[in-house]
């Protein structure tokens, strides 16, 4: 796992002195060595994290004496696999690396080569014969992958910092992105939060060689329609469940260092760990966070869980005064927009486990989108149960249990829960029916903007671009696989994975790995029957039963308490530090010109004046706040 | 600041819900429902206010939106409860 940076040029003279600027700005990602290689048409660099074949794997690395160059990021967790196809083949590897794989296999297969890689990649490819250059991105979007066109060819970089070190690019917010963050959480991709930056989207190739760029999906998330049979016997969905994740997860303990695992306290990486301490008994370290506030704190739950699995467990405490600290620091690495905290703790959990000598940790990111883990999903189920009946008194009841862990929703009088949630149910075939709640909700943010955003942004919406953007098939998708793409496809490479994982691990060269995303439990999981998935309102029913095999405790049982952080009251208190005033000061909103200065003056006094739990309010706060500092980050002091 | 209820009320919506949005966009009138206004957790502040300012108790089957979703709406709810005419 490293940073890659690239530059393919017609007649860049300083095309060497750029890239190696531009690896500079990510050495965070591979502070262990650091390799540039320029020949005509190209100049490759690469900030190397050593974690497989710690002496051969140095890049950027070359085959076939030189005609194919890769700076790649990432892992491809099959490659003993792949070694011993290639070499079946005829093929002569040299080091015992992942990376020489990959030239290997595009030196077999061409472009087809990423349907052979199990792993979660990032790379740029150069066939010097054809001057031609390949960049490639894993199917899930695990590892970032940003571009640029630029006077004299095209820049590509594992982060966005690294292509403003081009002297012709420079940082400026995209109001579109803006927008589409204060609906989603996330930019739609190829869309960054900048003004000529692009991001190649997971399961894309793109090709730029003398007939132009060329970009194509190699891999699409797809569910079955109607009329396709789905896999309805529980018992044996289960067992193939658990002999895909526990050989994904004996893949993924494949590294010449020692692999630590996270728990969160629930069932996901709960799982994980345990799968990673049947493969290697006693030999497990794992790592967690803990909050000061009873509501969003699960040690408890963490170190029954590290007990009853054996691990060697350490954990830290994320205060409030930790996340304010902290946040500047996360909003330079995440580059985007963010409206909640939550990537800030996990950025203190990846120093922890870089204190403790680890780079690699396994996490139980995915499992929620592949299993039906999410409450958006229940939401949808009860609403659209609801709707077959809109004037029944009874079905509405059962939106009370949907967030049992949110003292807003469990104290909500009844008539008003119904009226939240009724918006939208007389129709049903809305293809965002499972999120216009939750994005409706979200999009009040835009009673911020200031009169030029608004401006700028005239009659944009965001939801038909994202409706734009659906697969043909989408409409002929059960209601649960629906949500379940609109999770799995975008807000998990859009935010998650991204703004919550790589970004704030990378940020202290700890690589994540992900067992529930491997692709073929990713596409095994679209196959199981709805119902095995959600079954009533029982979330992640199959991965329960699957998993009881390995996981000991009530963890099974755990009702999903989804991971979150202090938002709005981490920045205000006596000990806030002065940035957050700074900012939000109307001078300082006036200044970036994208918010109102009276309305944010009037929200900060809000937050003043008492604790505000209100979703909306702490998702204006942060979100306005990361604008702000993205812009003094990125753009220039305010 | 005025002492007509009305006023009060539309004081609290403004400052803590609309963030100094001019006043003539909240009319009297305005469903705080159906304008987005409201939202769960604005609920139970908007209840704790009427609470605190108005020192009456708002009982679990009064918690309906003809009680709470407009200015008009939640200064009848406090005079039919204080009987007060402000």
């Amino acid at each position: 796992m490293c940073g890659i940076a690239g530059l393919q040029w017609n007649a860049d003279r300083d095309a060497r002195a750029i890239v190696e600027r531009m690896t500079q700005a990510i050495r965070h990602r591979g502070p262990d060595s650091c390799g540039i290689h320029v020949e005509d048409g190209i100049a490759l660099g690469h900030a190397r994290l050593e974690i497989i074949d710690l002496a051969g794997g140095s890049q950027p690395m070359s085959i076939s004496e030189g005609r194919l160059w890769v700076t790649f990021n990432g892992e491809i967790f099959n490659y003993v696999e792949l070694r011993e196809h290639l070499q079946d083949r005829g093929h002569t590897l040299h080091s015992h690396s992942d990376t020489e794989t990959i030239l290997h296999l595009y030196e077999e297969y061409g472009d087809d080569c990423v349907h052979h890689m199990n792993g979660d990649f990032a790379f740029g490819l150069w066939d010097a014969s054809r001057k031609r250059l390949l960049l490639a991105r894993d199917r899930m979007g695990v590892r970032p992958l940003f571009y640029a066109r630029v006077p004299d060819g095209l820049a590509f970089a594992s982060e966005i910092k690294a292509l403003f070190t081009h002297p012709s690019l420079h940082a400026k917010l995209d109001p579109i992105a803006l927008d589409q963050c204060f609906h989603f959480w996330f930019p739609i991709a190829p869309r960054t939060g900048f003004v000529g930056i692009d991001e190649l989207p997971p399961g894309h190739l793109l090709v730029s060689d003398a007939n132009g760029i060329h970009i194509r999906q190699y891999w699409e998330l797809d569910f079955p329609d109607a009329t396709e049979e789905v896999l309805t016997d529980e018992a044996a969905v289960a067992d193939e469940v658990a002999a895909l994740l526990l050989d994904s997860t004996k893949i993924r303990l494949r590294a010449d260092v020692p692999v630590g695992a996270y728990l969160s306290g629930g069932l996901d990486s709960a799982a994980t760990a345990a799968m990673a301490t049947r493969i290697k008994p006693g030999d497990v370290r794992t790592f967690s966070i803990g909050f000061e506030s009873p509501e969003f704190d699960e040690t408890a739950q963490q170190q029954q869980v590290a007990a009853l699995l054996g691990t060697r467990h350490v954990s830290t405490l994320s205060r409030v005064s930790d996340i304010a600290r902290d946040f500047p620091a996360v909003i330079r690495h995440v580059e985007r927009p963010i409206l909640r905290t939550a990537p800030t703790p996990m950025y203190r959990l990846a120093a922890l486990v870089r204190e403790h000598g680890y780079k690699v940790v396994l996490t139980g990111e995915g499992a929620d989108e592949a299993f039906a883990g999410y409450d958006i999903f229940k939401e949808a189920k009860v609403r659209r149960f609801w709707s077959k009946f809109p004037e029944s008194r009874l079905r509405p009841k059962l939106l009370r249990r949907l967030y049992p862990y949110l003292p807003g929703v469990t104290r909500q009088p009844p008539a008003f829960l119904e009226a939240f949630f009724r918006p939208g149910i007389e129709n049903p075939c809305d293809p965002f029916f499972s999120h216009r709640p939750r994005w409706s909700l979200t999009a009040r943010i835009r009673d911020f903007y200031s009169r030029d955003l608004v401006d700028a942004l005239g009659t944009y919406d965001p939801l038909e671009e994202l409706a734009a953007n659906l697969p043909a098939r989408y409409a002929n998708w059960h209601p649960l696989s629906q949500a379940q793409y609109l999770e799995s496809a975008y807000l998990l490479p859009g935010y998650l994975l991204s703004s919550q994982a790589d970004r704030v691990s990378m940020a202290h060269a700890v690589e994540g790995r992900y067992p529930f995303l491997d692709h073929r439990v990713v596409e095994y999981a679209t196959r199981i029957s709805p119902s095995l998935k959600l079954h009533g309102l029982r979330e992640k029913h199959i991965l329960r039963v699957s998993m009881a095999r390995f996981v000991p405790g009530d963890a099974i049982g755990r009702v999903k308490q989804p991971y979150r952080a202090p938002d709005g009251a981490s920045f205000f208190g006596p000990n806030a530090p002065d940035y957050v005033a700074d900012l939000l000061s109307p001078e300082a909103i006036a200044k970036t010109g994208l918010f109102d200065p009276a309305k944010v003056s009037g929200l900060t006094a809000k937050f003043r004046r008492s604790p505000v739990t209100g979703a909306r309010e702490n998702m204006a706060l942060t979100g306005i706040l990361s604008v702000q500092l993205l812009h003094q980050e990125m753009i220039g002091s305010i | 600041m005025s002492d007509r209820l009305e006023d009060k009320i539309k004081q609290f919506v403004i400052e803590n819900f609309l963030y100094g949005e001019p006043e003539e966009t909240l009319t009297e009138e305005l469903s705080f429902l159906d304008s987005g206004i409201m939202d769960s957790s604005r609920v139970l502040e908007l209840i704790l206010y009427i609470e605190e300012t108005f020192d009456i108790k708002v009982e679990d089957d009064e918690l309906t939106p003809a009680n709470l979703d407009s200015v008009k709406a939640v200064a009848a709810y406090v005079r039919s409860k204080t009987g007060v005419l402000a």
